[in-house]
Protein backbone atom coordinates (compact mmCIF):
# COMPACT_ATOMS: atom_id res chain seq x y z
CA UNK A 1 0.00 0.00 0.00
CA UNK A 2 2.59 2.36 0.92
CA UNK A 3 4.28 1.92 -2.49
CA UNK A 4 0.90 2.85 -4.02
CA UNK A 5 0.35 6.02 -2.44
CA UNK A 6 3.61 6.84 -3.27
CA UNK A 7 2.69 6.28 -7.17
CA UNK A 8 -0.44 8.26 -6.57
CA UNK A 9 1.19 11.16 -4.99
CA UNK A 10 3.78 11.29 -8.13
CA UNK A 11 1.02 11.48 -9.77
CA UNK A 12 -0.82 13.95 -8.34
CA UNK A 13 2.24 16.19 -8.38
CA UNK A 14 3.23 15.52 -11.75
CA UNK A 15 -0.18 15.51 -13.62
CA UNK A 16 -1.31 19.10 -11.97
CA UNK A 17 2.13 20.44 -12.75
CA UNK A 18 1.40 21.33 -16.50
CA UNK A 19 -1.84 22.33 -16.05
CA UNK A 20 -0.34 25.25 -13.95
CA UNK A 21 2.02 25.92 -16.70
CA UNK A 22 -1.11 25.72 -19.07
CA UNK A 23 -2.63 28.75 -16.96
CA UNK A 24 -2.90 31.68 -19.66
CA UNK A 25 0.23 33.88 -19.57
CA UNK A 26 -0.01 37.63 -18.73
CA UNK A 27 0.31 39.85 -21.55
CA UNK A 28 3.62 40.10 -22.59
CA UNK A 29 5.46 36.89 -21.30
CA UNK A 30 5.14 34.46 -24.54
CA UNK A 31 7.19 37.28 -25.89
CA UNK A 32 10.44 36.54 -24.26
CA UNK A 33 11.00 33.31 -25.96
CA UNK A 34 11.37 34.80 -28.90
CA UNK A 35 14.72 36.06 -28.62
CA UNK A 36 15.79 34.04 -24.99
CA UNK A 37 16.64 30.79 -25.53
CA UNK A 38 14.92 27.51 -23.22
CA UNK A 39 18.60 26.35 -22.67
CA UNK A 40 22.07 28.69 -22.81
CA UNK A 41 23.27 29.01 -26.34
CA UNK A 42 24.48 31.77 -28.27
CA UNK A 43 24.81 35.50 -27.11
CA UNK A 44 21.08 36.01 -25.55
CA UNK A 45 21.11 34.53 -22.20
CA UNK A 46 18.41 32.27 -21.33
CA UNK A 47 15.90 33.68 -18.73
CA UNK A 48 15.57 29.82 -17.27
CA UNK A 49 16.46 29.29 -13.85
CA UNK A 50 16.13 33.30 -12.97
CA UNK A 51 14.45 34.17 -10.01
CA UNK A 52 10.93 36.89 -10.42
CA UNK A 53 12.98 39.29 -8.22
CA UNK A 54 15.68 39.15 -10.53
CA UNK A 55 13.95 39.71 -13.56
CA UNK A 56 11.65 42.54 -12.33
CA UNK A 57 14.92 44.23 -10.98
CA UNK A 58 16.62 43.82 -14.12
CA UNK A 59 13.61 44.88 -16.37
CA UNK A 60 13.54 47.98 -13.93
CA UNK A 61 17.19 48.64 -14.59
CA UNK A 62 16.48 48.75 -18.57
CA UNK A 63 13.69 50.64 -18.16
CA UNK A 64 15.60 53.84 -15.94
CA UNK A 65 18.89 53.52 -17.46
CA UNK A 66 20.47 51.77 -14.91
CA UNK A 67 21.48 49.03 -16.74
CA UNK A 68 23.07 49.26 -20.62
CA UNK A 69 21.46 47.75 -23.13
CA UNK A 70 20.85 47.74 -26.91
CA UNK A 71 17.42 46.53 -27.33
CA UNK A 72 15.51 45.78 -23.82
CA UNK A 73 16.03 49.36 -22.93
CA UNK A 74 13.71 49.83 -25.61
CA UNK A 75 11.26 46.69 -24.83
CA UNK A 76 11.43 47.29 -21.28
CA UNK A 77 9.61 50.59 -21.02
CA UNK A 78 6.58 48.83 -23.12
CA UNK A 79 5.52 47.35 -20.10
CA UNK A 80 4.48 48.73 -16.29
CA UNK A 81 6.06 47.42 -12.76
CA UNK A 82 2.56 45.42 -12.64
CA UNK A 83 3.30 43.64 -15.85
CA UNK A 84 6.87 43.32 -14.98
CA UNK A 85 6.07 41.26 -11.95
CA UNK A 86 3.13 39.25 -13.88
CA UNK A 87 5.82 38.55 -16.20
CA UNK A 88 8.71 37.58 -13.90
CA UNK A 89 5.88 35.29 -11.12
CA UNK A 90 5.20 33.56 -14.38
CA UNK A 91 8.23 33.03 -16.05
CA UNK A 92 9.96 32.09 -12.76
CA UNK A 93 6.85 29.09 -12.15
CA UNK A 94 7.09 28.31 -15.70
CA UNK A 95 10.84 27.37 -15.22
CA UNK A 96 10.03 25.28 -11.88
CA UNK A 97 7.24 23.11 -13.01
CA UNK A 98 8.19 20.10 -14.15
CA UNK A 99 9.06 18.99 -17.39
CA UNK A 100 6.94 16.42 -19.24
CA UNK B 1 8.34 -0.31 -13.34
CA UNK B 2 6.16 0.15 -10.12
CA UNK B 3 7.64 3.35 -8.79
CA UNK B 4 6.65 5.10 -12.63
CA UNK B 5 3.98 7.61 -12.42
CA UNK B 6 1.42 6.81 -15.36
CA UNK B 7 2.09 9.46 -17.98
CA UNK B 8 -0.64 12.73 -18.62
CA UNK B 9 -0.99 12.21 -22.30
CA UNK B 10 0.82 8.70 -23.38
CA UNK B 11 -0.14 5.56 -22.36
CA UNK B 12 0.07 3.92 -18.82
CA UNK B 13 2.48 1.85 -18.28
CA UNK B 14 2.37 -2.24 -18.57
CA UNK B 15 0.89 -3.47 -15.15
CA UNK B 16 1.97 -7.39 -14.79
CA UNK B 17 -1.68 -7.79 -12.51
CA UNK B 18 -5.10 -6.66 -13.56
CA UNK B 19 -5.87 -5.13 -9.79
CA UNK B 20 -3.03 -2.93 -9.76
CA UNK B 21 -3.87 -1.64 -13.48
CA UNK B 22 -7.72 -1.12 -12.26
CA UNK B 23 -6.28 0.59 -9.28
CA UNK B 24 -3.34 2.89 -11.26
CA UNK B 25 -6.03 3.50 -13.84
CA UNK B 26 -8.77 4.85 -11.35
CA UNK B 27 -5.38 6.98 -9.73
CA UNK B 28 -4.77 8.42 -13.45
CA UNK B 29 -8.31 9.52 -13.81
CA UNK B 30 -8.71 11.12 -10.63
CA UNK B 31 -5.51 13.02 -11.05
CA UNK B 32 -6.94 13.94 -14.11
CA UNK B 33 -10.13 15.36 -13.05
CA UNK B 34 -7.43 17.24 -10.26
CA UNK B 35 -5.79 18.55 -13.23
CA UNK B 36 -9.21 20.24 -14.52
CA UNK B 37 -7.53 23.33 -15.48
CA UNK B 38 -4.92 21.80 -18.09
CA UNK B 39 -7.40 22.13 -21.25
CA UNK B 40 -5.94 18.92 -22.50
CA UNK B 41 -7.58 16.90 -20.19
CA UNK B 42 -10.65 18.90 -21.04
CA UNK B 43 -11.33 19.83 -24.14
CA UNK B 44 -9.94 17.87 -27.34
CA UNK B 45 -10.69 20.65 -29.76
CA UNK B 46 -9.59 20.25 -33.49
CA UNK B 47 -7.32 22.87 -34.96
CA UNK B 48 -5.96 22.67 -38.16
CA UNK B 49 -3.10 25.16 -39.18
CA UNK B 50 -2.66 26.32 -42.65
CA UNK B 51 1.28 27.06 -43.43
CA UNK B 52 4.43 25.97 -42.14
CA UNK B 53 6.22 29.05 -42.03
CA UNK B 54 7.59 30.97 -38.85
CA UNK B 55 3.71 31.97 -37.81
CA UNK B 56 2.21 28.63 -38.40
CA UNK B 57 4.99 26.08 -37.07
CA UNK B 58 5.01 28.09 -34.32
CA UNK B 59 1.28 28.47 -33.30
CA UNK B 60 0.85 24.42 -34.33
CA UNK B 61 3.76 23.76 -31.95
CA UNK B 62 2.31 25.72 -28.86
CA UNK B 63 -1.75 23.80 -29.74
CA UNK B 64 -0.19 21.05 -29.56
CA UNK B 65 1.83 21.45 -26.22
CA UNK B 66 -1.43 23.01 -24.59
CA UNK B 67 -3.11 19.56 -25.34
CA UNK B 68 -5.12 20.28 -28.51
CA UNK B 69 -5.39 17.56 -31.82
CA UNK B 70 -3.24 19.83 -34.45
CA UNK B 71 -3.03 19.43 -38.19
CA UNK B 72 -0.39 21.21 -40.21
CA UNK B 73 -1.35 21.59 -43.50
CA UNK B 74 1.91 22.50 -45.45
CA UNK B 75 2.99 21.18 -48.80
CA UNK B 76 6.48 21.34 -48.90
CA UNK B 77 8.60 19.21 -47.36
CA UNK B 78 11.39 21.93 -46.06
CA UNK B 79 10.98 25.68 -44.81
CA UNK B 80 13.33 28.10 -46.11
CA UNK B 81 13.51 30.89 -43.77
CA UNK B 82 13.74 34.26 -45.21
CA UNK B 83 15.70 36.37 -42.59
CA UNK B 84 19.63 36.14 -43.55
CA UNK B 85 18.63 34.97 -47.01
CA UNK B 86 19.68 38.87 -47.96
CA UNK B 87 22.93 37.50 -46.34
CA UNK B 88 22.81 34.43 -48.71
CA UNK B 89 22.20 36.87 -51.59
CA UNK B 90 25.44 38.49 -50.76
CA UNK B 91 27.53 35.51 -50.44
CA UNK B 92 28.24 35.42 -47.02
CA UNK B 93 26.32 32.87 -46.16
CA UNK B 94 24.68 29.13 -47.65
CA UNK B 95 21.51 27.89 -47.78
CA UNK B 96 21.40 25.42 -45.44
CA UNK B 97 21.61 27.36 -42.58
CA UNK B 98 18.32 29.02 -43.86
CA UNK B 99 16.60 25.78 -44.03
CA UNK B 100 14.36 23.62 -41.75
CA UNK B 101 12.48 20.45 -41.93
CA UNK B 102 9.14 19.75 -40.05
CA UNK B 103 10.43 16.31 -38.72
CA UNK B 104 10.77 18.17 -35.45
CA UNK B 105 6.81 18.78 -35.67
CA UNK B 106 5.76 15.28 -36.40
CA UNK B 107 7.77 14.48 -32.83
CA UNK B 108 5.75 17.12 -31.30
CA UNK B 109 2.32 15.16 -31.63
CA UNK B 110 1.02 17.59 -34.76
CA UNK B 111 -0.27 15.45 -37.72
CA UNK B 112 1.10 17.26 -40.70
CA UNK B 113 -0.79 17.06 -44.00
CA UNK B 114 1.99 17.84 -46.30
CA UNK B 115 -0.83 18.82 -49.31
CA UNK B 116 -1.83 22.35 -50.36
CA UNK B 117 -5.02 24.00 -49.15
CA UNK B 118 -7.26 25.42 -52.12
CA UNK B 119 -10.44 25.89 -50.34
CA UNK B 120 -12.19 26.80 -46.92
CA UNK B 121 -15.62 26.27 -46.29
CA UNK B 122 -16.17 28.81 -43.30
CA UNK B 123 -19.77 27.82 -42.49
CA UNK B 124 -19.10 24.09 -42.76
CA UNK B 125 -15.54 24.66 -40.48
CA UNK B 126 -13.92 22.46 -43.51
CA UNK B 127 -10.88 22.50 -45.36
CA UNK B 128 -10.04 20.99 -48.31
CA UNK B 129 -6.72 19.64 -49.62
CA UNK B 130 -5.63 19.30 -53.23
CA UNK B 131 -6.02 15.59 -52.78
CA UNK B 132 -9.86 15.75 -51.89
CA UNK B 133 -9.30 14.89 -48.31
CA UNK B 134 -11.36 16.85 -45.94
CA UNK B 135 -10.43 17.87 -42.62
CA UNK B 136 -13.31 19.35 -39.93
CA UNK B 137 -12.32 21.75 -37.83
CA UNK B 138 -13.10 23.63 -34.42
CA UNK B 139 -11.10 26.36 -34.98
CA UNK B 140 -8.39 27.17 -38.09
CA UNK B 141 -5.53 29.45 -38.31
CA UNK B 142 -4.76 30.47 -41.32
CA UNK B 143 -0.81 31.62 -41.56
CA UNK B 144 -0.68 31.74 -45.23
CA UNK B 145 2.16 34.04 -46.03
CA UNK B 146 2.45 36.61 -48.70
CA UNK B 147 2.12 36.13 -52.30
CA UNK B 148 3.82 38.27 -54.77
CA UNK B 149 0.88 40.49 -56.78
CA UNK B 150 2.05 39.64 -60.12
CA UNK B 151 -1.19 41.70 -61.24
CA UNK B 152 0.10 45.01 -59.82
CA UNK B 153 3.34 46.01 -61.89
CA UNK B 154 2.75 45.87 -66.03
CA UNK B 155 5.95 43.68 -67.49
CA UNK B 156 6.51 41.39 -64.02
CA UNK B 157 4.46 38.04 -64.06
CA UNK B 158 5.86 34.67 -62.38
CA UNK B 159 7.90 34.34 -65.61
CA UNK B 160 9.95 37.64 -65.44
CA UNK B 161 10.63 37.25 -62.06
CA UNK B 162 12.76 34.47 -63.57
CA UNK B 163 14.85 36.82 -65.35
CA UNK B 164 14.03 39.73 -62.90
CA UNK B 165 14.51 37.43 -59.29
CA UNK B 166 11.68 39.67 -56.43
CA UNK B 167 13.77 36.55 -54.38
CA UNK B 168 11.10 37.99 -51.70
CA UNK B 169 10.54 34.42 -50.80
CA UNK B 170 13.35 32.77 -49.72
CA UNK B 171 14.56 29.56 -51.77
CA UNK B 172 15.28 29.58 -55.47
CA UNK B 173 14.80 32.93 -55.93
CA UNK B 174 17.24 33.52 -53.74
CA UNK B 175 19.56 31.57 -55.42
CA UNK B 176 18.75 33.16 -58.80
CA UNK B 177 19.83 36.79 -57.65
CA UNK B 178 22.99 35.22 -55.94
CA UNK B 179 24.36 33.67 -58.86
CA UNK B 180 23.23 36.99 -61.32
CA UNK B 181 25.40 38.96 -58.94
CA UNK B 182 27.98 36.47 -59.29
CA UNK B 183 27.91 36.39 -62.94
CA UNK B 184 28.01 40.28 -63.77
CA UNK B 185 30.80 42.04 -64.73
CA UNK B 186 32.87 44.76 -62.44
CA UNK B 187 31.21 48.34 -63.10
CA UNK B 188 27.89 46.37 -63.91
CA UNK B 189 24.22 48.30 -61.93
CA UNK B 190 22.07 46.62 -59.82
CA UNK B 191 18.64 48.16 -59.32
CA UNK B 192 16.69 47.02 -56.63
CA UNK B 193 12.95 48.39 -56.95
CA UNK B 194 11.39 48.48 -53.24
CA UNK B 195 7.93 48.40 -53.55
CA UNK B 196 4.80 50.41 -51.47
CA UNK B 197 3.34 49.67 -47.99
CA UNK B 198 2.98 47.04 -47.08
CA UNK B 199 4.69 44.34 -47.66
CA UNK B 200 7.13 41.76 -46.23
CA UNK B 201 10.05 42.97 -43.92
CA UNK B 202 9.53 46.39 -44.61
CA UNK B 203 13.38 47.07 -43.46
CA UNK B 204 14.46 44.01 -46.03
CA UNK B 205 14.64 45.88 -49.02
CA UNK B 206 17.43 48.50 -47.57
CA UNK B 207 19.44 45.74 -45.99
CA UNK B 208 19.81 43.75 -48.90
CA UNK B 209 21.25 46.73 -50.76
CA UNK B 210 23.73 47.07 -48.01
CA UNK B 211 24.56 43.61 -48.16
CA UNK B 212 24.79 43.81 -51.85
CA UNK B 213 26.63 46.84 -52.13
CA UNK B 214 29.08 45.24 -49.08
CA UNK B 215 29.75 42.03 -51.87
CA UNK B 216 30.00 44.54 -55.04
CA UNK B 217 32.55 46.98 -52.95
CA UNK B 218 34.26 43.63 -51.81
CA UNK B 219 33.96 42.21 -55.56
CA UNK B 220 33.30 44.38 -58.12
CA UNK B 221 34.16 47.91 -56.91
CA UNK B 222 33.61 49.55 -60.21
CA UNK B 223 29.85 49.26 -59.29
CA UNK B 224 26.55 51.15 -58.46
CA UNK B 225 23.69 50.22 -57.07
CA UNK B 226 20.37 52.01 -57.46
CA UNK B 227 16.92 51.81 -55.35
CA UNK B 228 13.96 52.63 -56.83
CA UNK B 229 11.45 53.64 -54.38
CA UNK B 230 7.93 53.39 -54.42
CA UNK B 231 7.93 55.64 -51.36
CA UNK B 232 9.59 58.62 -49.90
CA UNK B 233 10.12 57.07 -46.00
CA UNK B 234 11.02 53.71 -45.23
CA UNK B 235 12.09 51.79 -42.24
CA UNK B 236 15.52 52.47 -40.03
CA UNK B 237 15.84 55.13 -43.22
CA UNK B 238 18.41 57.58 -41.23
CA UNK B 239 20.44 54.96 -40.01
CA UNK B 240 20.44 52.97 -43.51
CA UNK B 241 21.75 56.14 -45.15
CA UNK B 242 23.79 57.09 -42.41
CA UNK B 243 25.27 53.38 -43.63
CA UNK B 244 25.43 54.11 -47.00
CA UNK B 245 27.25 57.18 -47.28
CA UNK B 246 29.85 55.71 -44.23
CA UNK B 247 30.42 52.13 -45.77
CA UNK B 248 29.67 52.66 -49.46
CA UNK B 249 30.48 56.21 -50.86
CA UNK B 250 29.30 56.66 -53.85
CA UNK B 251 28.31 53.23 -54.42
CA UNK B 252 24.24 53.40 -53.52
CA UNK B 253 22.13 56.06 -54.61
CA UNK B 254 18.47 55.87 -53.43
CA UNK B 255 15.92 57.00 -55.22
CA UNK B 256 12.39 58.35 -53.63
CA UNK B 257 8.33 58.71 -55.03
CA UNK B 258 8.84 61.77 -55.03
CA UNK B 259 11.91 61.55 -56.73
CA UNK B 260 10.45 60.05 -59.19
CA UNK B 261 12.00 56.57 -57.97
CA UNK B 262 8.12 54.33 -58.17
CA UNK B 263 8.65 52.22 -60.89
CA UNK B 264 5.24 51.63 -63.15
CA UNK B 265 6.62 48.70 -65.58
CA UNK B 266 9.43 46.95 -66.68
CA UNK B 267 10.57 44.87 -69.03
CA UNK B 268 12.01 41.28 -68.28
CA UNK B 269 14.16 40.18 -71.68
CA UNK B 270 15.81 43.54 -71.80
CA UNK B 271 15.95 44.16 -68.01
CA UNK B 272 14.63 47.77 -68.20
CA UNK B 273 12.81 49.34 -65.31
CA UNK B 274 10.18 52.24 -66.48
CA UNK B 275 9.40 55.21 -63.66
CA UNK B 276 7.42 58.31 -63.90
CA UNK B 277 10.18 60.41 -65.82
CA UNK B 278 12.86 58.18 -66.97
CA UNK B 279 13.96 54.47 -67.86
CA UNK B 280 16.45 52.40 -66.35
CA UNK B 281 18.84 49.49 -67.64
CA UNK B 282 20.35 47.15 -64.95
CA UNK B 283 22.74 44.14 -65.38
CA UNK B 284 21.13 42.91 -62.62
CA UNK B 285 17.58 43.71 -61.64
CA UNK B 286 15.53 42.94 -58.45
CA UNK B 287 12.13 43.94 -58.49
CA UNK B 288 10.42 43.53 -55.00
CA UNK B 289 6.67 44.07 -56.14
CA UNK B 290 3.52 44.97 -54.13
CA UNK B 291 2.40 41.66 -52.38
CA UNK B 292 -1.09 40.57 -50.77
CA UNK B 293 -2.17 37.74 -48.33
CA UNK B 294 -1.43 34.26 -49.62
CA UNK B 295 -4.32 32.73 -52.29
CA UNK B 296 -6.00 30.35 -49.92
CA UNK B 297 -6.55 33.45 -47.73
CA UNK B 298 -8.31 35.26 -50.61
CA UNK B 299 -10.07 32.15 -51.48
CA UNK B 300 -11.06 31.71 -47.12
CA UNK B 301 -12.71 35.22 -47.66
CA UNK B 302 -10.41 36.45 -44.98
CA UNK B 303 -8.57 38.85 -46.58
CA UNK B 304 -10.44 42.79 -47.65
CA UNK B 305 -10.33 44.78 -50.44
CA UNK B 306 -7.10 45.67 -49.70
CA UNK B 307 -5.69 42.05 -50.35
CA UNK B 308 -4.70 41.75 -46.48
CA UNK B 309 -6.64 40.18 -43.63
CA UNK B 310 -8.44 41.87 -41.28
CA UNK B 311 -8.36 40.17 -37.43
CA UNK B 312 -9.03 41.07 -33.72
CA UNK B 313 -6.34 42.57 -32.32
CA UNK B 314 -7.03 40.24 -29.12
CA UNK B 315 -7.70 36.73 -30.64
CA UNK B 316 -6.84 36.90 -34.37
CA UNK B 317 -9.71 36.11 -35.10
CA UNK B 318 -10.73 36.97 -38.75
CA UNK B 319 -13.27 39.66 -38.78
CA UNK B 320 -14.88 38.49 -42.02
CA UNK B 321 -14.93 34.76 -41.19
CA UNK B 322 -15.78 33.95 -37.49
CA UNK B 323 -14.06 30.20 -36.69
CA UNK B 324 -10.80 31.35 -38.71
CA UNK B 325 -7.82 33.11 -37.00
CA UNK B 326 -4.98 34.69 -39.00
CA UNK B 327 -1.51 35.54 -37.97
CA UNK B 328 1.62 36.22 -39.86
CA UNK B 329 2.50 38.34 -43.03
CA UNK B 330 -0.93 37.78 -44.19
CA UNK B 331 -2.64 39.80 -41.07
CA UNK B 332 -3.50 43.54 -40.49
CA UNK B 333 -1.59 43.67 -37.21
CA UNK B 334 -1.85 47.52 -37.40
CA UNK B 335 1.39 48.61 -36.20
CA UNK B 336 2.81 45.20 -36.08
CA UNK B 337 5.53 45.29 -39.04
CA UNK B 338 5.16 41.67 -41.14
CA UNK B 339 8.43 40.50 -39.70
CA UNK B 340 9.33 36.67 -38.69
CA UNK B 341 9.49 37.80 -34.85
CA UNK B 342 5.94 39.30 -35.19
CA UNK B 343 4.45 36.11 -36.70
CA UNK B 344 6.07 34.70 -34.02
CA UNK B 345 4.48 35.94 -31.14
CA UNK B 346 1.35 36.69 -32.73
CA UNK B 347 1.33 32.52 -33.26
CA UNK B 348 1.72 32.43 -29.54
CA UNK B 349 -0.93 34.80 -28.67
CA UNK B 350 -3.39 33.52 -30.73
CA UNK B 351 -2.67 30.00 -29.75
CA UNK B 352 -3.19 30.82 -26.16
CA UNK B 353 -6.12 32.50 -27.11
CA UNK B 354 -7.86 29.18 -29.31
CA UNK B 355 -7.12 27.29 -26.44
CA UNK B 356 -9.08 29.71 -24.19
CA UNK B 357 -11.84 29.94 -26.88
CA UNK B 358 -11.85 26.70 -27.26
CA UNK B 359 -12.87 26.16 -22.75
CA UNK B 360 -15.69 28.83 -23.07
CA UNK B 361 -13.28 31.89 -22.19
CA UNK B 362 -12.80 34.98 -23.07
CA UNK B 363 -8.92 35.33 -23.81
CA UNK B 364 -7.22 38.73 -21.91
CA UNK B 365 -5.72 41.34 -24.01
CA UNK B 366 -2.20 40.57 -24.72
CA UNK B 367 0.81 42.54 -25.17
CA UNK B 368 3.19 41.61 -27.90
CA UNK B 369 6.66 42.79 -29.02
CA UNK B 370 8.74 42.96 -32.17
CA UNK B 371 12.70 43.33 -32.67
CA UNK B 372 13.95 43.09 -36.59
CA UNK B 373 17.78 43.22 -37.19
CA UNK B 374 19.37 44.37 -40.46
CA UNK B 375 22.76 43.82 -41.35
CA UNK B 376 24.82 46.83 -42.73
CA UNK B 377 27.59 44.63 -43.09
CA UNK B 378 29.03 41.58 -41.40
CA UNK B 379 28.74 42.04 -38.11
CA UNK B 380 27.42 45.20 -38.05
CA UNK B 381 23.51 45.49 -37.01
CA UNK B 382 20.76 47.97 -36.10
CA UNK B 383 17.57 47.12 -35.04
CA UNK B 384 14.14 48.69 -34.54
CA UNK B 385 11.62 47.58 -32.09
CA UNK B 386 8.17 47.87 -30.61
CA UNK B 387 5.83 47.02 -27.94
CA UNK B 388 2.32 46.51 -29.27
CA UNK B 389 -1.27 46.29 -27.59
CA UNK B 390 -4.54 46.68 -28.68
CA UNK B 391 -6.44 49.57 -28.71
CA UNK B 392 -9.48 50.69 -31.36
CA UNK B 393 -9.63 47.60 -32.27
CA UNK B 394 -6.14 47.46 -33.22
CA UNK B 395 -2.65 47.08 -32.51
CA UNK B 396 -1.09 50.10 -31.39
CA UNK B 397 2.50 50.79 -30.42
CA UNK B 398 2.66 51.58 -26.45
CA UNK B 399 3.78 54.75 -26.39
CA UNK B 400 7.39 55.75 -24.96
CA UNK B 401 8.61 52.52 -25.71
CA UNK B 402 10.47 50.73 -29.00
CA UNK B 403 12.28 52.53 -31.51
CA UNK B 404 15.29 52.29 -33.05
CA UNK B 405 18.97 51.96 -32.57
CA UNK B 406 21.31 54.69 -31.95
CA UNK B 407 22.16 56.74 -34.82
CA UNK B 408 25.98 57.03 -33.17
CA UNK B 409 26.82 53.88 -31.61
CA UNK B 410 30.00 52.37 -31.42
CA UNK B 411 30.97 49.56 -33.69
CA UNK B 412 31.54 47.31 -30.19
CA UNK B 413 27.29 47.87 -30.23
CA UNK B 414 26.52 46.81 -33.80
CA UNK B 415 28.70 44.11 -33.35
CA UNK B 416 26.51 43.17 -30.99
CA UNK B 417 23.58 43.63 -32.59
CA UNK B 418 25.03 41.50 -35.07
CA UNK B 419 25.44 38.41 -32.90
CA UNK B 420 21.87 39.28 -31.36
CA UNK B 421 20.77 39.01 -34.53
CA UNK B 422 22.26 35.43 -35.21
CA UNK B 423 21.34 34.44 -31.51
CA UNK B 424 17.30 35.38 -32.45
CA UNK B 425 17.35 33.03 -35.20
CA UNK B 426 18.73 30.42 -33.87
CA UNK B 427 16.16 30.79 -30.87
CA UNK B 428 13.11 31.73 -33.39
CA UNK B 429 13.60 29.15 -35.67
CA UNK B 430 14.05 26.30 -33.01
CA UNK B 431 10.92 27.33 -31.35
CA UNK B 432 9.27 26.88 -34.86
CA UNK B 433 10.91 23.95 -36.02
CA UNK B 434 13.04 22.42 -33.78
Amino acid sequence: MRGLRRIALAGLVFLTGPAVAASPAPPGALSCGGCHPANPAGAIPSLAGRSAGEIVSQMQAFRDGGRQATVMDRIAKGFSDDETRAIADWLAARDAAPKP
Amino acid sequence: MMRRAPSPTGSPPVMPRPSRRAVLAGLAAGAAALAAPSVGAQTPGRVVVIGGGFGGATCARALAAAGLNVTLVEPSGTYVACPFSNAVIAGLREMSAQTFTYDGLKGAGITLAARAATAVDADARRVRLDDGTELPYDRLVMAPGVDMNFEALPGYDASAAGLMPHAWKAGEQTLLLRRQLETMKDGGTVIISAPPNPFRCPPGPYERASLIAHYLKTHKPRSKLLILDAKDAFSKQRLFTAAWAELYPGLVEWVGLSGGGRVIEVDPVTRTLVTEFDRHTADVANIIPPQRAGAIARQAGVADATGWCPIDPVTFESRLRPGIHVIGDAAIAGAMPKSAFAANGQAKVCAAAVVELLAGREPAPPKLVNTCYSLLAPGNAISIAGVYQPKNGLLADVEGAGGLSPQNASSEVRATEAAYAEAWFATVTGEAFA
